[in-house]
């Protein structure tokens, strides 16, 4: 690959009333790394996933995803783009009650055009791969944190996104279930997917090959560790914008 | 570097040469799959709003329903009564008594060409009628006897219940024949040769019980006797104080013009002419004019559905933000979400909607079948119903939709 999964160049990100929660923060991240962005609650963390997941348009700068200026796409391309390359992983996991893990995971294919039964055998998949083929009828009630997390990603990954963004996917979890979806976001990524996962947590973000730490808007410190992963994707460039 | 697809020169935060990703349309049953989202998750709700529409629209149908029902029944029973039937009685005279036809009436009509058939009674007003003679003088009961033609029946539609009618060899003696009316108020369920009642102070044997005349409803309230009896028992003094013609449909105008003339030539101004199917169809007209005030009400019942759906949407999208959020992040686009709750309200809509024609149906038919009429409910209230309540689906569902698009998906997603 020729380009980075994310790059940010001069983005700022201001809110009305003159609050600049990104202020002219440049990041690269190819493809295939695994990366935290870690900070303090106000660090504009969180703003700096929306931008990146497309739900939210910065101020000013550019922001290219997988190779995409996000500034020349309308809405329903941004849209058409979430669909098929971005996978978001919540805090809250944000799974509809009383609708089964494999419809929960198969509608979150609905928006890619796939046929049901095509979402269905995806999702079912999905659900195997991160360890819950067994509990493919049980409704998020049933489930304990971590399973409903494990949904989550599933519902992330089904429609093999090359980037997943996860706010604080640990967040809501117990420790035992939070190391789980770590190494579950671990595997992900060695399998190829990019990830990036938002956190105020140092130790979790300390177990993660590159930390990206925020303060006030502003990148304070990037590791630019080098993407864990094979050489031909080593060779693809520096690193660090 | 690589030789890649998008050639070189990228680092500058350049361009990639792809197309630009196109969201997929949804299929007609994912948008309703969705759009049944809410309506799953909060069946109870989903319920009390479509009743609401159900309400109106059932109101809407039954009226309409039943008043197409009473329609075909008053149609069935006038072509089976005919129209044609002009009556023609003794009015009043200019000083205000009780006016007389001639003898000869019923034949001076039979001679107007167009007139097919003309019968004739004449009411016997000094003779009273009783059960036996043990009742008192002065209860009457409001029942009239009458002299009658033979050919009475065909004229007027009447049809026996009991018996017989009245033929050439019972007309000269006392036997009477009565209305269902009078059958009723005397007590007498069925004629025979044992079965006698008292008109004019002498024993008449009932020989036949009419079933009621639509046409002539007052021989409903009569004992009819044959014209030779009533004139050398009764005192009858052989003038006809109604005569019932049938005449060609389409003369039926012109008959009618020259029927007082006829009957009566030298004080037309004596007789009343009127056609009996005229009332009723006059009765049905007002009833009409009542349906068409319980259809105004239904209406307003239908729009008060349609707020109450406008309401549960508005709520919906309210409640559901962060379920917009989620579907923003999974690729929605606005044109999706907008859809998913337009379809949603169009789908709470049809559901009270088809409720209702249901259950406008079911109570006409079952009001009809308690009637006796035919059930009757007009192909345009169904699909008008039905149209209507689509209409209100979507815009009770607009607004509520455009909102929820609208929404900015940071900001429905931090909804907790």
């Amino acid at each position: 690959m020729t380009y980075p999964m994310i790059e940010l160049t001069d983005v700022t990100r201001t809110y009305p009333g003159g609050v600049a929660a990104l202020q002219s923060v440049s990041l690269r991240i190819r493809h295939g790394e695994l990366a935290a962005i870690v900070g303090p609650s106000g660090s504009g963390k969180s703003t700096m996933l929306n931008v990146i997941g497309t739900l939210d348009r910065p101020t000013s700068g550019t922001i290219h995803i997988d190779g995409y200026d996000v500034s020349t796409l309308s809405d329903g391309q941004l849209s058409a783009l979430r669909a098929t390359t971005i996978g978001f992983v919540f805090q809250s996991f944000h799974l509809a009650a009383k609708v089964s893990a494999l419809d929960n995971v198969a509608d979150g294919l609905i928006y890619t055009g796939l046929r049901r039964a095509e979402r269905r055998r995806r999702a079912a998949a999905a659900l195997d791969r991160v360890g819950l083929g067994h509990r493919m009828d049980h409704e998020p009630h049933e489930l304990s944190g971590g399973e409903r997390q494990r949904v989550a990603i599933a519902r992330a990954v089904g429609g093999d996104p090359p980037l997943v963004l996860a706010d604080e996917p640990t967040g809501a979890l117990d420790s035992v279930s939070g190391t789980g979806v770590m190494e579950l976001l671990h595997e992900l990524n060695a399998s190829g997917t990019t990830i990036l996962i938002i956190t105020h947590d140092r130790e979790i973000a300390a177990g993660l090959p590159r930390q990206v730490r925020m303060r006030d808007g502003r990148i304070v410190e990037d590791s630019a560790a080098e993407p864990r992963g094979d050489a031909w994707r080593r060779h693809a460039g520096s690193g660090v914008a | 570097m690589m030789a890649g697809v998008r050639g070189g020169g990228h680092w500058g935060g350049g361009e990639v040469v792809r197309p630009k990703p196109s969201p997929a349309r949804m299929r007609l049953a994912d948008v309703m799959r969705v759009g049944a989202v809410g309506l799953r998750t909060r069946p109870l709700r989903a319920f009390l709003s479509a009743l609401g529409i159900a309400i109106g629209i059932a109101a809407m149908v039954g009226v309409v329903g039943l008043s197409s029902s009473s329609g075909a029944e008053l149609d069935r029973t006038l072509s089976a009564l005919g129209t044609n039937l002009l009556t023609v009685s003794s009015g009043t005279t200019l000083m205000g008594e009780a006016a007389q036809m001639p003898q000869d009436a019923e034949t001076m009509i039979e001679r107007i060409g167009p007139v097919e058939r003309a019968s004739s009674v004449g009411k016997i007003s000094e003779a009273k009628v009783y059960r036996s003679e043990r009742i008192p003088e002065a209860q009457t009961g409001g029942i009239s006897a009458y002299a009658t033609s033979l050919d009475l029946p065909g004229t007027v539609g009447a049809t026996v219940r009991s018996g017989t009618w009245l033929n050439a060899a019972t007309e000269r003696y006392p036997a009477a024949v009565l209305g269902a009316v009078t059958a009723q108020r005397l007590g007498v369920g069925a004629a025979g040769p044992d079965v006698q009642i008292i008109v004019g102070g002498a024993r008449f044997t009932v020989v036949g019980i009419l079933h009621p005349v639509a046409l002539a409803t007052d021989l409903d309230n009569g004992v009819l006797v044959g014209w030779p009896v009533a004139e050398s028992r009764l005192g009858f003094d052989g003038h006809p104080t109604t005569l019932y013609t049938r005449s060609e449909e389409a003369k039926l105008e012109s008959v009618r013009q020259v029927l007082a003339g006829t009957a009566n030539p030298e004080a037309p101004n004596e007789v009343d002419v009127s056609r009996p199917s005229d009332a009723l169809a006059a009765k049905q007209a007002t009833s009409q004019a009542f349906a068409n005030l319980l259809l105004g009400v239904g209406a307003v019942a239908l729009l008060v559905g349609g707020v109450g759906v406008a309401n549960t949407m508005v709520i919906s999208v309210l409640e559901r933000r962060a379920e917009i959020g989620l579907r923003r992040s999974l690729g929605a686009t606005r044109g999706q979400i907008r859809s998913q709750f337009l379809s949603e309200s169009l789908l709470l809509s049809a559901m009270g909607g088809s409720g209702g024609i249901l259950l406008g149906m079911g109570v006409t038919m079952g009001y009809a079948f308690y009637s006796g009429w035919p059930s009757v409910v007009p192909a345009w209230a169904t699909v008008g119903g039905l149209v209507a309540t689509l209409l209100i689906g979507a815009v009770a569902g607009l607004y509520p939709a455009v909102r929820a698009s609208r929404l900015s998906p940071t900001e429905a997603l931090s909804t907790p």
